[in-house]
């Protein structure tokens, strides 16, 4: 240890004496004032869901105080400002594996509900209904599973890029299980009705309120970190991971405003309606996609691809007109998901010419991801990992040049509320943000458990086709099934009366959801092989049938 | 305000913000007096020596 | 090397940090703030007026219960839409919707103007078990409903929390709102009173046949029931000037 261990965390010029460990002190406050609260709130509340909550809190609240002692009375809170700070990354490691495959394997039991009503859903209680059920898919993999990435992955290149450990001493864990107790405790509440009963935006106002608290605490670490950094430049993958925690702070502020009923109820009223809510929703909604799905994973590619494929990144000139380009065009973007509707229309066009603009931007970073390559190409062969980076970037590619055409308003007309849309998110979602977490996890694990290479490069080569293939399914049947809905709603018959009923429409989607559930089940089966692979790996392990090789002996 | 001068405002006055940020940000990334600290930091992610941080001595 | 400028706040990640702030929020302050000019965003219109307290328990249940995640509640101005479902929505029907529940997907069909196109004895039926009236449906059964009784107990601050968020109730509707959730799903009692301050149209009676007792059911019928009633479009006029798009 060097004398850097004595060094405070928290303190920077003027803040606190030295050896004050005001990290310390601020997290067991937030803890000592969230246990009362979460204790009044248990024996006060109105509705079960509040009382739940609450003591969901109240449990972690108080085991994040024992920790804390615990951890003391060993010494373990201790910092040395000589190693980077990895414990948090490899707990997020751990947590995103595990929260991808409870929210892929949700999603399977949705889509299978809608292939087979009769066999998934019980009459006498509601909490397994597609309704409860279908926010713990999208909360799961987009802020679970794709939310542990990016605070994993955030922190490994922060840290990296500034060469300098992470800011904040206690605030890295409290961020990782502060959000982590956000999406039990919303988790919990959408299986008990509570929600919000905004998309994407569903968990209730406390939940809100501590999601406030956590994620300033995120912006503190990253940006503290970045104060503390040894290098005169920030990288630009650190752009994009400020630029989504900024935006997302932004959007959820907004969006989320409410009025509770009463303190001890989990029912708010949201503070839009109609016409205006529809706005901030969308607003929110489509940078929900913009920020967190696609700037903060274009972090992931901008570090992880070029540190993968071992050269520098094609054009970091390009990376800067990247950056500045899509995050403004995203935030205009939203309207396009109300045309037609009572939404102003002067709106919704500047929302479809904000939204097609948007297309260079996107495809502007796919060519700077995938160039990085050149005079590289041969990697692809030898690394599956590599590949796996790869193909994310070409499914990026391909659900930004979908999405800017079904934004369109005559598209539109046919493909919004149909399984279009569906098949679309998905080829984002399952393509993009999905592959490329994996790369970044198959890259993380060893590096971080510093291992000489992942245990079985064969089990990647499976995930990779599985995956593959399961987005295919997937998306192509959605194509088809999305397609076939607006056309079928559409349709005129010979005497000039629509032609088919609504449930014709409901009847003809059965064998494509069957496909589509099928898809997803192999997506969800992939991510099975990761996890096992990474298990091994970190447990030391190497498959027996690949022992390691001279180059990565070196 | 009308209902149509806010429209005109908001689409017109959105498209040359969105080209004035545009026309900067080209300005900043591609001017060349940049370029050298631009090829210097797209190196970061490769540096080798990065297991530990970069402790300075006072 | 290290950097000169180790203030409290570097500078370099700050200038990235309000320049980021600068560029995203343009965009959004653009589009949302004219939206708040209500008069140019919601046309005026007659007969929307706030849900009386036993459709917004049933309000409350259709959203706790997810059904925007299959429903849209927006009818969009495109033929095949408005011969389907009816009239095309207009932004004031959803002006007392907190949240808002237009919906993104139609895996069932739209419901803005469901209301009065079913029985209740129908819509009974079908939400406890949809396949027993539609085969092909693939809906969730909500049997559960039917037992689960409405308790009036913190009605009233329900009211309350709406109007803090702008829906006109009136003092005489929240001190009566507990009176009002009983007495609209019980077909013995006067129901003058909640006439009186939701008007002559207002839907009283035992939604869900079984008048011993208030459920989720009658709840949620009575909802399902007034949406997109609320306005007489054989008096609306589209053609003025405000509500020309």
């Amino acid at each position: 240890m060097s004398d850097a261990t004595l060094a405070v965390p928290l303190r920077l010029n003027g803040l606190g004496k030295p050896g004050q460990r005001i990290d310390v002190l601020i997290v067991s406050v937030i803890c000592v004032l969230g246990l009362l609260w979460g204790i009044s709130a248990t024996a006060l509340a109105h509705d079960l869901g509040m009382r739940v909550i609450a003591a969901i809190f109240t449990i972690a609240f108080a085991g994040g105080l024992f920790a804390i002692s615990f951890a003391g009375s060993k010494g373990n809170l201790a910092i040395d400002e000589a190693v980077y700070l990895d414990g948090v990354i490899k707990a997020g490691v751990i947590a995103a594996s595990f929260w991808g495959i409870v929210g892929m394997l949700v999603g399977v039991i949705i889509a299978s509900q809608l292939a087979f009503p009769d066999f998934l859903y019980f009459k006498e209680f509601g909490f397994l209904n597609f309704g409860r059920l279908r926010p713990i898919h999208t909360s799961g993999v987009i802020f679970a599973f794709g939310g542990n990435v990016l605070i994993a992955t955030s922190f490994y290149v922060v840290q990296r890029t500034s060469r300098a450990r992470l800011f904040g001493g206690l605030l890295g864990s409290f961020v990782f299980w502060g959000y982590n107790l956000v999406i039990v405790t919303a988790a919990t509440g959408y299986i008990l009705g509570v929600t919000s009963g905004q998309e994407y935006a569903e968990p209730n106002w406390v939940v809100d309120i501590w999601l406030t608290i956590v994620w300033v605490a995120y912006l503190v670490v990253f940006l503290g970190t970045l104060w503390k950094r040894k290098e005169p430049h920030i990288y630009v993958a650190n752009w994009f991971y400020l630029a989504f925690i900024v935006t997302i702070a932004i959007l959820h502020l907004v969006n989320n405003l409410a009025v509770p009923t009463s303190p001890w109820s989990s029912k708010a009223y949201s503070l839009f309606s109609g016409v205006q809510n529809a706005m901030t929703q969308w607003w929110y909604g489509h940078n929900a996609v913009g920020f967190f799905l696609t700037a903060g994973f274009l972090g992931i590619m901008y570090y992880f691809v070029p540190k993968r494929a071992e050269r520098p990144v094609y054009s970091y000139q390009l990376s800067i007109i990247h950056f500045w380009a899509l995050i403004f065009t995203y935030m205009w973007a939203g309207p396009h998901h109300l045309h037609y509707t009572a939404l102003p229309q002067w709106v919704q066009t500047l929302g479809m010419t904000f939204s097609i603009i948007l297309w260079m931007p996107s495809w502007g970073g796919m060519i700077n991801g995938l160039m990085t390559l050149s005079g590289a190409w041969d990697k692809l062969r030898t690394d599956p990992v590599l590949r796996m980076l790869v193909a994310s970037i070409a499914f990026y590619g391909m659900s930004t040049f979908e999405g800017p055409a079904m934004s369109i308003r005559a598209v539109n007309s046919l493909s919004h509320y149909t399984d279009w849309t569906i098949g679309h998110v998905h080829s984002g979602a399952l393509g993009w943000v999905g592959m490329v977490s994996f790369g970044a996890l198959y890259c993380l694990t060893p590096w971080l458990w510093k291992r000489k290479r992942l245990y079985s490069e064969k089990l990647v080569e499976a995930h990779f086709w599985l995956s593959t293939i399961g987005i295919l399914f997937y998306i192509t049947s959605m194509w088809v099934s999305g397609i076939m809905q607006g056309l079928m709603w559409r349709a005129y018959n010979e005497f000039g009366f629509l032609q088919y009923s609504f449930v014709e429409s409901v009847k003809a989607m059965k064998p494509y959801y069957i496909i589509r559930a099928t898809g997803g089940l192999m997506f969800m089966a992939g991510a099975c092989v990761m996890a096992y692979n990474l298990w091994r790996t970190a447990k030391g392990d190497v498959a027996a049938s690949e022992p390691i090789t001279e180059a990565q002996e070196a | 305000m009308t209902y149509e001068s806010l429209a005109t405002f908001a689409q017109q006055g959105g498209s040359a913000y969105f080209a004035l940020m545009f026309a900067i940000v080209c300005i900043y990334a591609l001017w060349p007096k940049n370029k050298k600290k631009f090829d210097d930091a797209a190196l970061m992610p490769l540096v080798t020596d990065n297991d530990a941080p970069l402790i300075v001595e006072k | 090397m290290l950097l000169k400028n180790h203030g409290i706040f570097e500078r370099h990640s700050l200038i990235l940090t309000l320049g980021i702030v600068l560029v995203v929020s343009i965009g959004g302050l653009i589009e949302i703030a004219p939206m708040f000019k209500i008069e140019s965003t919601i046309e005026e219109v007659d007969g929307v007026r706030p849900y009386t307290p036993l459709e917004l328990v049933g309000r409350n249940v259709y959203v706790r219960e997810g059904c925007y995640t299959c429903h849209s509640q927006m009818i969009r101005s495109l033929r095949d839409e408005v011969e389907r479902y009816g009239h095309y929505s207009l932004a004031a029907e959803s002006m007392y919707d907190h949240p808002f529940q237009w919906g993104s997907k139609r895996t069932g069909p739209d419901l803005a103007r469901v209301g009065g196109k079913y029985s209740d004895a129908w819509q009974v039926d079908h939400l406890a078990d949809p396949r027993s009236v539609v085969p092909e449906s693939v809906m969730p059964p909500y049997e559960f409903l039917k037992h689960k009784v409405v308790s009036a107990d913190h009605i009233g601050d329900h009211l309350m929390a709406n109007v803090r968020v702008g829906v006109p109730y009136t003092q005489g509707a929240i001190d009566s709102a507990a009176a009002d959730l009983m007495a609209q799903a019980d077909p013995m009692a006067d129901s003058s009173g909640l006439q009186s301050r939701y008007g002559g149209k207002v839907n009283a009676r035992d939604f869900d046949g079984d008048a011993a007792k208030v459920t989720e059911m009658d709840a949620l019928v009575a909802y399902l029931q007034v949406l997109g009633t609320m306005v007489d479009f054989t008096t609306y006029k589209p053609e003025t000037a405000d509500n020309l798009r």
